[in-house]
C-alpha cells in the first residue's frame, strides 16, 4: 500500500458487506432513504453532504458528493458556497471556544 | 479546456473520423456489449417499431462550435442538404403516415432552403420541430426567423445547458448565454412558451462535463424559477439529455482523462426500463445527403440502417423500414443510462 487513500477504493465500499452483511444492509437501506427527495430536494441534500464531507475531511465523500451535486444540478458556485458553510462552522467552532478561554482567563487572572 | 473556433475536421484531427471513434468506443475494455446488455429488456434484439418521427439533418454548418457537439459542427462545415434531397424527403413524408418532422443540424436555419422546406412540410400537415441553438435567431440576417417559425407553429427545442452564464458559456462559447436570453425574450414576446398560444418552446439541459444529467422534473423547476426570476422568461418543458461518448465529447473525455470512468458510469447505470423506450425504435434519421440511419448519433458514426432496408431517402419505403434491426454499439449506453436519454429527454 503506497497511500492510505486510493480513488479506486471508493468502488470497493460495498465490500464492507463482507463480515457484517446485516449491518451493511441496514446501513444501505437507511442511507438510500436519507438521500431521497423529501422536505429537502436531492440537490440540497447532496450539497449538505458535500459540506459535511469537507467538515469531516473525507476524500472519498468529497469525490462522491462533488459528482452527486453536479448530477443533481448544482454548479461550482453553489458547491463553493456549501464548502464555505462547512468552513465557517469549523472556523466558528474554534473561535466560539475562545469564550471558554476567556472564562478560564477571567478566573485565573486579576 | 479552451474554446473551439473550428471543427475537429477542419484541424484534420484523427478523432474527426468515424472509424477512429468507433475503434475507441467499441474496443474490448471489459464492458459487456450493448447488444448483450439490451437482452435484459426481455424483448429480444433491438428492433424498430412504427416510425413516428423523421429526424432530418439539414447540414453540419453551425454558427457555434460547442465543446460537446456530436456532429462536430461549426462555421467551417460545408455539408448542407440540397433542395433536391429536401424534395425527396417531402415525397417520402407525403407517402407515409409519419406525423412529426424533427429538423436538426448544425444550425438547421443556416440551410439556404430552410424556409421553403418548412413551408412545404407544413403543407403536408405534419408537426414540425426545429432544434434551434437560439443564437442564430439573433444573428444578422436571421432576425425574421422567430416570426417565421411562429407563423408556421413550429415547435422549438433549444439547448441551454444551465440557467446561468457560467456553465452555458463554458460549453457553448463566450457570450452564448446572453445571446440565448435575448433570443428567448423575442420568442416569449411572440407567444412561445406561453399557455394557450400553441407555440411550444422546450429547453434542453446536457451536462457540462463528465457526469450524468439530473432528474428532469426537479431541474425543470429550478430552470423555471431562475429564468423567470432573473429574466422574466418562460418555456414549456425541460429535457435532460446525456452526452454521447462520440465526436467532440469523446475528444473531451479522452483529453480530460475521464473516458474510462464515464463509460463505466454509463454501463453501470444501464436501465432496462429506459432501454425499452429508446428513440431509435420510432425515429428515422436522414442525413444531409439523404442517407438513412437509426439515429443522429449513428449518422455521425456513419453506421447506416441495417442491410436489406432502404438506405437512401429516394428509396423510402415505410413498411420495409419498420421492424428492422437497429445497429447498436457501445455509444448506445448513452441513451439507456439512469432515467434514459433521447431528443425528447428522459425515457422513464
Amino acid at each position: 500500500m503506497d497511500t492510505y487513500y486510493n480513488p479506486k477504493d471508493l468502488n470497493k465500499f460495498a465490500e464492507m458487506n463482507e463480515g457484517a452483511p446485516v449491518l451493511w444492509e441496514k446501513f444501505n437501506a437507511w442511507y438510500t432513504e436519507v438521500f431521497k427527495e423529501g422536505a429537502l430536494s436531492e440537490r440540497e441534500k447532496a450539497l449538505i453532504a458535500l459540506a459535511v464531507a469537507h467538515a469531516v475531511q473525507c476524500p472519498y465523500c468529497i469525490d462522491a458528493y462533488t459528482q452527486a451535486s453536479l448530477e443533481k444540478g448544482a454548479d461550482l458556485e453553489q458547491m463553493t458556497e456549501a464548502v464555505h458553510v462547512a468552513s465557517a462552522i469549523r472556523g466558528g467552532a474554534s473561535l466560539v471556544h475562545g469564550v471558554q478561554m476567556r472564562n478560564v482567563n477571567q478566573k485565573l487572572t486579576m | 479546456m479552451e474554446s473551439r473556433h473550428k471543427s475537429m475536421k477542419a484541424f484534420g484531427e484523427d478523432l474527426a473520423l468515424p472509424e477512429v471513434q468507433l475503434q475507441i468506443i467499441n474496443r474490448n475494455n471489459g464492458f459487456p456489449s450493448f447488444e448483450e446488455k439490451y437482452l435484459e429488456v426481455g424483448e429480444g434484439e433491438l428492433r424498430t417499431g412504427k416510425i413516428e418521427i423523421m429526424q432530418i439533418n439539414l447540414g453540419k454548418m453551425c454558427n457555434q462550435v460547442c465543446k460537446h457537439c456530436h456532429v462536430d459542427a461549426g462555421p467551417d462545415r460545408k455539408e448542407i442538404m440540397t433542395k433536391e434531397t429536401m424534395q425527396l424527403c417531402l415525397d417520402a413524408l407525403a407517402s407515409s403516415d409519419i406525423q412529426t418532422v424533427d429538423l436538426t443540424g448544425g444550425a438547421p436555419e443556416l440551410n439556404p432552403d430552410f424556409k421553403w422546406f418548412v413551408t412545404e412540410i407544413k403543407k403536408l400537415d405534419k408537426h414540425i420541430i426545429v432544434r434551434s441553438n437560439l443564437t442564430i435567431l439573433v444573428t444578422n440576417g436571421f432576425e425574421d426567423y422567430p416570426e417565421f417559425l411562429a407563423k408556421n407553429k413550429v415547435e422549438i427545442v433549444s439547448s441551454l445547458p444551465y440557467y446561468k452564464a457560467s456553465f452555458t458559456d463554458r460549453q457553448r462559447g463566450n457570450g452564448v448565454f446572453a445571446k440565448s436570453i435575448k433570443a428567448m425574450q423575442i420568442l416569449n414576446e411572440l407567444g412561445y412558451g406561453k399557455e394557450d398560444t400553441g407555440l411550444i418552446f422546450n429547453l434542453v439541459y446536457n451536462p457540462v462535463g463528465a457526469f450524468l444529467p439530473p432528474g428532469q422534473e426537479c431541474l425543470e423547476k429550478d430552470y423555471k424559477r431562475e429564468l423567470a426570476k432573473n429574466f422574466g422568461l418562460v418555456f414549456n418543458n425541460l429535457y435532460t439529455i446525456t452526452n454521447m461518448p462520440i465526436s467532440r465529447y469523446l475528444d473531451y473525455l479522452l483529453a480530460s482523462g475521464n473516458y474510462e470512468d464515464y463509460m463505466t458510469k454509463l454501463v453501470n447505470a444501464f436501465n432496462p426500463a429506459a432501454a425499452a423506450n429508446v428513440m431509435c425504435k420510432y425515429t428515422l434519421s436522414v442525413s444531409w445527403e439523404g442517407n438513412l440511419y437509426d439515429c443522429d448519433f449513428n449518422q455521425m458514426l456513419e453506421l447506416p440502417v441495417s442491410e436489406g432496408a432502404p438506405r437512401h431517402i429516394k428509396d423510402f419505403n415505410q413498411a420495409q423500414l419498420e421492424g428492422r434491426k437497429i445497429i447498436a454499439g457501445q455509444h448506445c449506453f448513452g441513451c439507456t443510462a439512469g432515467a434514459g436519454s433521447s431528443c425528447g429527454g428522459e425515457l422513464t
